[in-house]
């Protein structure tokens, strides 16, 4: 068991005959993802790694019957490509495209809204069940398949835990990239509600930085469920230079709300374990399971 | 990308938002030259920089001819502006801008900005309370009155009467505010703009509602499709920021100088806070921040580690880097490889490679004959590098 995705999970890829959804699909594959269909406008009816290609999302989900996809098209085209996915009724959408205009997330979140998809990223490195299944850009070699569900907005850090969590010896039931953008789809705190329904996460890591406000969602979540599977986060930037910005436009210390102390104040009062160092995540986690 | 007064209210008044006259100068006797040809008596000098509370230090000043505009230019360009929005250094003013002075009766606050939180753009008003001619200094709005917007496809919609109806105006004059508030909207879309805000929007004597000062912010990762705007800011060298950093902005780099004695090389942003973090709690100080994107190429990296060696305050470098399934180890260590050769590197480089890689990244370094100091994890790294730097120091 996992959450988002699973081995039988089948995915078409939007922006298939691009050179980087070529590179990364064809690994996907190799790892053991069930590709199924391309979706590339224009291109419907060739084959592609040998994959059917389709003109639209529609005529590719009627075919395969697909319920998730990857969206690896252009800047300029990923919100389209989200709302068409949407409007298609696919169940998981996932967009690692970087640099989408913000004002392009508004309008995908408003199609979002009341509709049966779940969005991940966009600028997110994926969703990945170890052993299973991978829809995104992440490298897989130190994961392996577990009980810690992570949830992030680093796709860098998230390697970083997951090789921690697999030399702690827990590995990872499903790791979520929610993407470094200020307007994304899912959040922390809906990873956090998703991994504590899932029977087969007995542990959750957030790993939260700088700027927005998804670890105080995630915080309130906490407070209101009190869970009873523990919790561990990591915030970084707490030496941030103030008001920069630092990479991800939404990393950046917007306020007081924003910053790394005050995400650190609000996780702990709501009974979630702080790792004291970016190096100590995986070891605070099993402590957290132990004790 | 910040806009100049100057530029958004120019593409303010595109949108049909009524702006004062005006015209840039860029030195004392253009100042005085433009105020004579627009005719102005009384006119305003104002500092084109990148922030707000300019009234409140000097930045924006009422002349009462020509003569005098062209005396308080002089006194502006070449000078930093200090304000409580740019920093102790503050803001060199390179261009002023001459606009004829507007009596007003009637004060406002108008803004359209992104909340990411929310994932919604929001309309923002207020009342300034003020009347006169010179905006009250650092006048606060109250009360701000807020309204959810709606974009589909390029049209935006919203409450503007609803948002226009609170200041208790005569009905024509609300009304004629919900228009300019739309217009507003217009333009924030049209634009992709992440930020307008429009303090004061002014009432007239004549009854019209005039823009009288204007802050714009783009969102850069819509340049590719506002291509004017992008224009403007390569053509015209209105770019605002450091040279250094934006030189290696152009290398798929964000790299930012800070005060300290170690050299950081990090992939990803995350990873870069945390190394940040790291280095403090060891007692290190680092030189820069440093995130090498996933699109950066070796050559790229080569550039970004010599930015690190060339500074003279490096006393020691870390590198710190988990590779990706996008940017693997021995990009990276191609990178330093080919900085070392081609420009040496005084500083010893203190490396933990991991993840995607590492192995091969390893041997990359160690075959281009880079001496380094390897560390087993991104803590002993952080401690290691602190130590050499602080001795190197003593």
């Amino acid at each position: 068991m996992a959450v988002l995705a699973g081995k039988d999970t089948r995915v078409i890829c939007q922006g298939l005959t691009g050179r980087a959804a070529t590179y990364h699909v064809a690994r996907m594959v190799a790892y053991g993802t069930r590709l199924v269909a391309g979706v590339t406008p224009g291109r419907g009816g060739r084959r592609h790694l040998d994959l059917p290609v389709f003109d639209t999302v529609a005529d590719a989900v009627a075919a395969t019957g697909a319920s998730a996809s990857l969206v690896f098209v252009p800047p300029a085209n990923a919100a389209a490509a989200m709302i068409e996915a949407i409007d298609a009724g696919i169940g998981l959408v996932v967009c690692v495209t970087e640099r989408v205009p913000v004002l392009d997330m508004i309008r995908v979140r408003q199609k979002l809204a009341g509709s049966l998809t779940r969005l991940v990223g966009p600028n997110s490195q994926g969703v990945l069940v170890p052993g299973a299944t991978q829809l995104g850009v992440m490298t897989t070699v130190n994961a392996r398949r577990g009980t810690i569900g992570i949830a992030s907005r680093s796709a860098s850090l998230t390697s970083e835990v997951v090789a921690q969590t697999t030399a702690a010896g827990l590995g990872q039931s499903t790791t979520i990239g929610v993407g470094g953008d200020p307007v994304h789809g899912i959040g922390l705190a809906q990873c956090v509600s998703l991994f504590l329904d899932d029977p087969a996460t007995e542990g959750i890591i957030m790993i939260g930085e700088i700027g927005g406000s998804d670890e105080e969602e995630a915080a309130a979540l906490i407070e209101e469920m009190r869970p009873g599977k523990p919790i561990v986060a990591l915030v970084v930037g707490r030496n941030a230079p103030p008001e920069r910005r630092m990479g991800h436009a939404g990393a950046l210390a917007a306020g007081k709300s924003g910053s790394a102390a005050a995400k650190i104040e609000v996780l702990r009062e709501a009974g979630v374990r702080i790792a004291p160092r970016a190096d100590l995540v995986g070891v605070t986690m099993r402590q957290a399971l132990v004790s | 990308m910040n806009l100049h007064e100057f530029q958004a209210k120019e593409l303010l008044a595109q949108f049909g938002l009524p702006i004062p006259r005006g015209r840039i100068g860029g030195s004392a006797g253009e100042a005085e030259a433009v105020a004579r040809r627009l005719g102005f008596d009384r006119c305003v000098v104002k500092a084109q920089v990148h922030a707000g509370g300019r009234a409140a230090n000097g930045g924006v000043r009422l002349a009462a001819s020509p003569t005098q505009a062209g005396r308080i230019a002089a006194e502006l360009i070449g000078r930093p502006l200090v304000t409580n929005q740019t920093g102790p250094a503050g803001q060199q003013v390179r261009w002023v801008y001459i606009e004829e002075a507007v009596e007003f009766s009637r004060s406002l606050y108008s803004a359209v900005v992104v909340d990411r939180s929310a994932g919604e753009v929001l309309l923002i008003t207020g009342d300034h309370g003020d009347a006169g001619v010179m905006p009250r200094p650092g006048g606060a709005a109250s009360p701000a009155a807020c309204v959810k917007l709606r974009l589909s496809g390029d049209r935006v919609t919203g409450d503007f009467d609803g948002a226009a109806s609170t200041y208790g105006l005569e009905p024509d004059v609300a009304a004629l505010l919900a228009k300019r508030l739309a217009q507003l909207a217009d333009a924030a879309v049209a634009l992709d703009a992440t930020m307008i805000e429009v303090s004061p929007l002014v009432l007239t004597q004549a009854g019209e509602l005039v823009v009288l000062d204007a802050k714009v912010t783009v969102d850069d990762n819509a340049l590719f499709r506002q291509s004017d705007l992008a224009a403007l800011r390569e053509a015209s060298g209105f770019e605002d920021g450091d040279p250094v950093e934006l030189a290696a902005d152009r290398h798929q780099i964000n790299y930012l100088k800070l005060n300290g004695d170690i050299g950081v090389v990090v992939n990803g942003a995350g990873l870069a806070l945390a190394t940040l973090d790291l280095l403090h709690e060891a007692g290190g100080r680092p030189a820069n921040f440093m995130d090498i994107r996933t699109t950066a190429t070796s050559l790229d990296i080569a550039y970004a580690f010599e930015l690190i060696a060339a500074n003279p305050r490096v006393r020691a470098v870390l590198v710190n880097v988990h590779g990706g399934g996008m940017q693997r180890c021995d990009t990276i260590a191609d990178g330093i490889g080919i900085a070392v050769h081609r420009s040496g590197c005084a500083a010893p480089v203190v490396v933990r490679l991991a993840g995607n890689n590492a192995e091969f990244g390893a041997a990359r370094l160690k075959s281009y004959g880079v001496p380094v100091i390897e560390a087993a994890d991104m803590w002993e790294a952080a401690k290691r590098a602190a130590q050499l730097a602080t001795r190197k120091a003593a």
